[in-house]
């Protein structure tokens, strides 16, 4: 396998998880409705998602996803570090961004805040012993209500949202151009595009622990 | 001036290097770096001790053999320039410059300050070509190029190969230089034959160097004499893509 099939598969892996990530965003929006209403569709699109065959199969995708960025990740990470240089004194930064040279370490806080996000909600869905709600639903709100009250949880989401805006400002551009985009034009354009969504997806995800803290609190 | 040098002296491939100090007075300001480095063997030579050795030749900014990583940056600080269009002026009397080899996995070094750029080569080789039947010349307007091509094919035709590209990639990847090579021809209606087959062969053969892969920082074109677009990179890959996925004949 070569270079260039291994930063294929990393763009298309990405590509797909910045994809899921807005369909994640646009469903957990109902978060910011008003509480008892926000429980009964946000408790029903849940269990929509879990009763799909459709979802299960993208959720298997998104799966294979994660694991096949995180593993290829490691391998050019291995193999760019041997074949890097190292200086005495190194100011190479100077030429470069540096969420661009960390793509790494930003990577690894997300792949750390992923198992964290699946173990609060995710597990506790699929194997916790949950309630269900008024309307027959499991009640996934009262969990993340629940979970959200911890000061110390919601900054936690807020860093990770902070690294995982700079990882896509880098790779939504990174992986597009990766993929062949070459036209200065709509290069030009897909740099713009990637910074400002990943801005509003990552704030917006930011700002949904931070309103239940201080709406439910 | 005044200069305190620290320079990674190195005896061959196999022994280890290290930093030596040397001081340096009356260096001119209107000197260029070279030109600095040339005082300084002739004041090692007088004094019985082994030059630096560095590479270089037309001394002019544009044939590429010229390149050292002065403190910490390919080239030197000013941008978009190569080592020996670098003058003393930009540096302060009395200042420490620390002066190391490009370093990379693909560029090991030879002696001192020069490094083995050999893997380049190889890569031109590989596919960086047009083959054409040999006889007379063909005549020159049988192949109309247009302005815009012709121009843009000049832009990636510009790299003058001297690396600083690789030295300045934290994975020390060939990606500028390589893609410069195959934007270029991929452009000109004389070399589309070939295009697919290039692509395929010249990141092969790229791969083999030791190169790391790209990972668009942008750093290369930031610090490239020619100012080479990292856009080449975009349109390397199109054409690998291209060729790997979209031809079914290979």
């Amino acid at each position: 396998m070569n270079t260039q099939i291994r930063k294929i598969i990393m763009a298309c892996t990405g590509l797909f998880l910045c994809f899921f990530l807005l369909i994640h965003f646009l469903g957990n929006t109902q978060l910011f409705l008003a509480p008892e209403e926000a429980r009964k569709s946000f408790n029903m699109y849940s269990s929509f998602l879990t009763g799909n065959i459709f979802v299960k199969l993208v959720s298997y995708v998104l799966y294979l996803s994660i694991i096949l960025h995180a593993i290829y990740a490691l391998i050019i990470s291995t193999i760019n570090r041997k074949a890097g240089g190292h200086y005495s004194t190194d100011n190479r930064g100077r030429s470069s961004k540096w969420y661009s040279r960390n793509m790494g370490i930003l990577g690894t806080i997300i792949l750390i805040f992923i198992v964290l996000h699946f173990q609060n909600f995710w597990y506790v869905y699929k194997f916790g012993s949950i309630g269900l709600d008024p309307w027959g639903h499991k009640d996934l709100y009262t969990v993340v209500v629940t979970a959200f009250q911890q000061g110390w949880l919601v900054i936690v989401y807020v860093i990770a949202m902070a690294a995982l805006a700079y990882h896509l400002i880098q790779g939504i551009s990174s992986g597009i151009r990766t993929l062949g985009l070459f036209h200065p034009k709509f290069v030009r354009w897909i740099n713009i595009f990637g910074m400002v969504y990943a801005i509003a997806i990552c704030v917006g995800f930011a700002l949904m622990p931070i309103y239940i803290y201080f709406t439910h609190n | 001036m005044k200069l305190y040098l620290k320079i990674w002296r190195q005896k061959d491939r196999v022994s280890e290097g290290k930093l030596v100090e040397y001081t340096l007075d009356n260096v001119n300001t209107h000197m260029s770096f070279l030109e600095m480095l040339d005082t300084l063997n002739n004041q090692l030579i007088t004094n019985n001790e082994e030059p630096v050795e560095f590479d270089h030749d037309c001394r002019e900014g544009i044939c590429g053999q010229c390149g050292v990583v002065i403190n910490g940056i390919a080239h030197g600080p000013l941008k978009n320039t190569t080592t020996c269009q670098l003058h003393m002026r930009e540096f302060k009397d009395n200042e420490t410059i620390l002066i190391e080899p490009f370093r990379a996995a693909g560029f090991p070094v030879k002696k001192d300050l020069k490094v083995d750029r050999g893997a380049f080569d190889r890569i031109i080789s590989s596919g960086g070509y047009v083959s054409v039947n040999t006889g007379q010349a063909p005549e020159a307007n049988t192949i109309p190029v247009g302005h815009e091509t012709a121009e843009a094919a000049f832009d990636s035709a510009a790299c003058i190969g001297c690396g600083a590209c690789v030295a300045t990639c934290k994975n020390g990847s060939a990606a500028l230089f390589t893609s410069a090579k195959i934007t270029q021809l991929a452009l000109l209606p004389q070399a589309k034959e070939e295009r697919d087959q290039r692509a395929l062969k010249m990141i092969a053969q790229m791969d083999k160097e030791q190169f790391g892969h790209c990972s668009n920082t942008e750093a290369c074109e930031v610090e490239c004499p020619q100012g080479i677009s990292v856009l080449n990179i975009a349109r390397m890959n199109y054409e690998y893509n291209r060729a790997s996925f979209l031809k079914f004949k290979k």
